[in-house]
């Protein structure tokens, strides 16, 4: 790698941020390169949440007093952040929920009571179980039809038989816009456009590209987008949902509960509006506010230097394990993908290699990635996944090398 | 004949399920660091051909996340004997230690082991269910087999 990557982050200060990273694992430093599954959490977010319980926590939406107050205004400053970040028109359009899978299984429960049993749902074949099963039970309850959007050897969807899948019946899509295993970034906006041109509404799995791609829901006019704050430098068990206001509206309550109505007689009971209408209960305080500083934490960095130094490692990282003899990558799509790297090495298989790894400090992901319809299609049992995050050095994929190398050592 | 003194030599030389657990304690005791300790389970892993084919089928398998693995067992006079397999090399190598400990012995003596010498040997991170490699229901099979043998014998007697 040239000097030049260096200079687009400066990654010793970056890393200083991040605490775990100094730690060790079986005897040798940390490098961690299972980003895709969850990244790390920066000072400043932790202490975000160090702040809540020492400074403001307290019930949200429902004191008179001046710290109930303190701390809905943090929450709703966060969602505020959320809706900046991804440009919604209302901030009443973002649902902060527990993350990806929740926000699916809301949408997939709402239009159980909207599909007909002749309505046909499409899913692409490089979706998460997440975005998946969801599917697969509401197609159950209503009898609609699920259909698949095939993928090439690459990687990539086969947009050719998306067009001739989309007809009048198509009433939803349903497409990641990174996948998790190959790292493919998927045409959205095309994929988006072809589907309103049916009149079907489209969501979008944005689990795996908001840490790396900055979404605009209104420019990509997409219907529905979810995101998991864990894997853009925020806590566990928060994320949002976005929807147009309109398609919110439309769908029923996800959950019952306090906080989601106006009204509650034992006749009847009327619904709050947006957004408290699908945040029944009391929600993760303290998570959705880390969520909104996390997102600060990354536009303070950028997210286009956060993408162009990510871009340089995947390729140094590319090349040098290509110079390991039988390797096999997944998703070779150079242009058109995320720093992830999903591989195996001839006749090893992903479990050993990636056991040898971890006692060499090394976290990678092995097995199916929550994708087995992709390893499916490859006849695989599985890859190792190594990816890549921003506070990710070149030095740490040279020890990657070096491990993976002395890995097929010991096991060929 | 020939078949049955050499069942006769191997049961003399049968050691209990606790003293073939001592034994493996030993021989990785010997090793300095995680490297060899695995090399070795490489090594056992390699070379041992763990199960027929014919056994190696559907009905055998158990799915893990990670590594599938394959078992088989049958009695020998008194004795259940297990065979298995697996994708996953390492895994592969944890079997062979525990048929080494488990194979040829009486099942009532295998349903009532216990498997915690995987700890003291440095391998215990592969025994957690979390790890999703199949070797936590292998043992389960491994031990269902000896319990619906052990059924089988009590009802004979
Ligand atoms: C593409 C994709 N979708 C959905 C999910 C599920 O996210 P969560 O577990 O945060 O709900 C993940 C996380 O691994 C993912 O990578």
């Amino acid at each position: 790698m040239t000097n030049t990557s260096e200079q687009i982050l400066d990654i010793k200060k970056i890393r200083k941020d991040f605490p775990i990273l100094s730690r060790e694992i079986n005897g040798k430093p940390l490098v961690y390169f299972d980003n895709a599954a969850t990244s790390q959490t920066p000072t400043q977010v932790i202490d975000c949440i160090v702040d809540y319980y020492e400074n403001k926590n307290a019930n949200i939406h429902r004191g008179v007093h001046s710290l109930s107050q303190i701390a809905t205004d943090a929450y709703e400053g966060a969602r505020e952040k959320v809706r900046a970040h991804f440009n919604a028109e209302f901030a009443h359009e973002i649902i902060l929920t527990a993350g990806t899978t929740h926000s699916i299984n809301l949408v997939a429960n709402g239009y159980a009571s909207i599909l007909k049993p002749e309505d046909e749902i499409l899913v692409s074949a490089m979706e998460h179980h997440s975005n998946i099963v969801p599917w697969q039970m509401l197609c159950q309850k209503t009898g609609s039809k699920l259909k698949v959007i095939p993928m090439s050897h690459k990687g990539e969807l086969e947009m050719d038989t998306y067009k001739e899948l989309l007809n009048e019946n198509t009433k939803l899509v349903f497409v990641n816009h990174v996948s998790n295993a190959l790292g493919t970034i998927n045409p959205v906006k095309e994929i988006i456009d072809l589907a309103h041109g049916v009149d079907a509404r489209v969501l979008i799995d944005g689990a795996q590209s908001a840490p790396h791609i900055k979404a605009d829901v209104q420019a990509l006019d997409v219907d529905y987008y979810t995101v998991s704050a864990h894997k853009i430098c925020g806590p566990t068990g928060v994320g949002m949902l976005y929807g147009k206001e309109d398609l919110l509206n439309m769908l029923p309550p996800y959950q019952g509960g306090g906080e989601m109505i106006s009204e509650v007689t034992f006749d009847k009971t009327t619904y709050a509006g947006l957004p408290h209408k699908f945040e029944a209960g009391t929600p993760n305080i303290s998570g959705g506010i880390a969520f909104g500083a996390a997102l600060d934490y990354m536009n303070a960095i950028g997210f286009d230097a956060i993408a162009a130094y990510e871009m340089e490692l995947l390729k140094y990282a590319t090349s040098e394990i290509e110079k390991i003899e039988g390797v096999e990558i997944y998703g070779t799509t150079p242009d058109r993908k995320t720093a992830v790297l999903s591989f195996n090495i001839e006749g090893l298989h992903p479990y050993d290699i990636g056991t040898l790894l971890d006692k060499m400090g090394i976290a990678v992901r092995t097995g199916h990635h929550c994708a087995q319809p992709i390893m499916e299609f490859y006849k695989i049992p599985g890859t190792v996944r190594a990816s890549f995050s921003f506070y990710n050095s070149k030095e740490e994929i040279d020890s990657f090398i070096t491990a993976l190398k002395k890995a097929k050592s010991m096991l060929l | 004949m020939a078949k049955s003194s050499s069942r006769q030599k191997r049961k003399i030389n049968v050691s209990s399920i606790q003293e073939r657990q001592e034994e493996i304690i030993e021989e990785f005791s010997m090793f300095e660091d995680w490297m060899q300790r695995y090399e070795y389970m490489i090594e056992l892993g390699k070379s041992l051909p763990l199960i027929d084919e014919k056994h190696k089928i559907e009905e055998n398998i158990i799915k893990g996340c990670q590594s599938k693995v394959w078992v088989y067992a049958e009695m020998d006079d008194d004795q259940v004997n297990y065979t298995a397999d697996s994708d996953a090399i390492i895994t592969k190598g944890i079997i062979a230690i525990l048929i080494r400990v488990f194979s040829g012995q009486k099942p009532e003596d295998v349903m009532n082991a216990d498997t915690s010498f995987i700890d003291e040997i440095g391998l215990k991170e592969h025994l957690s269910p979390t790890r999703a490699n199949g070797l936590v229901s292998m043992i389960k099979q491994m031990k269902m087999y000896a319990i619906a043998y052990n059924s089988q014998q009590q009802n004979k007697a």
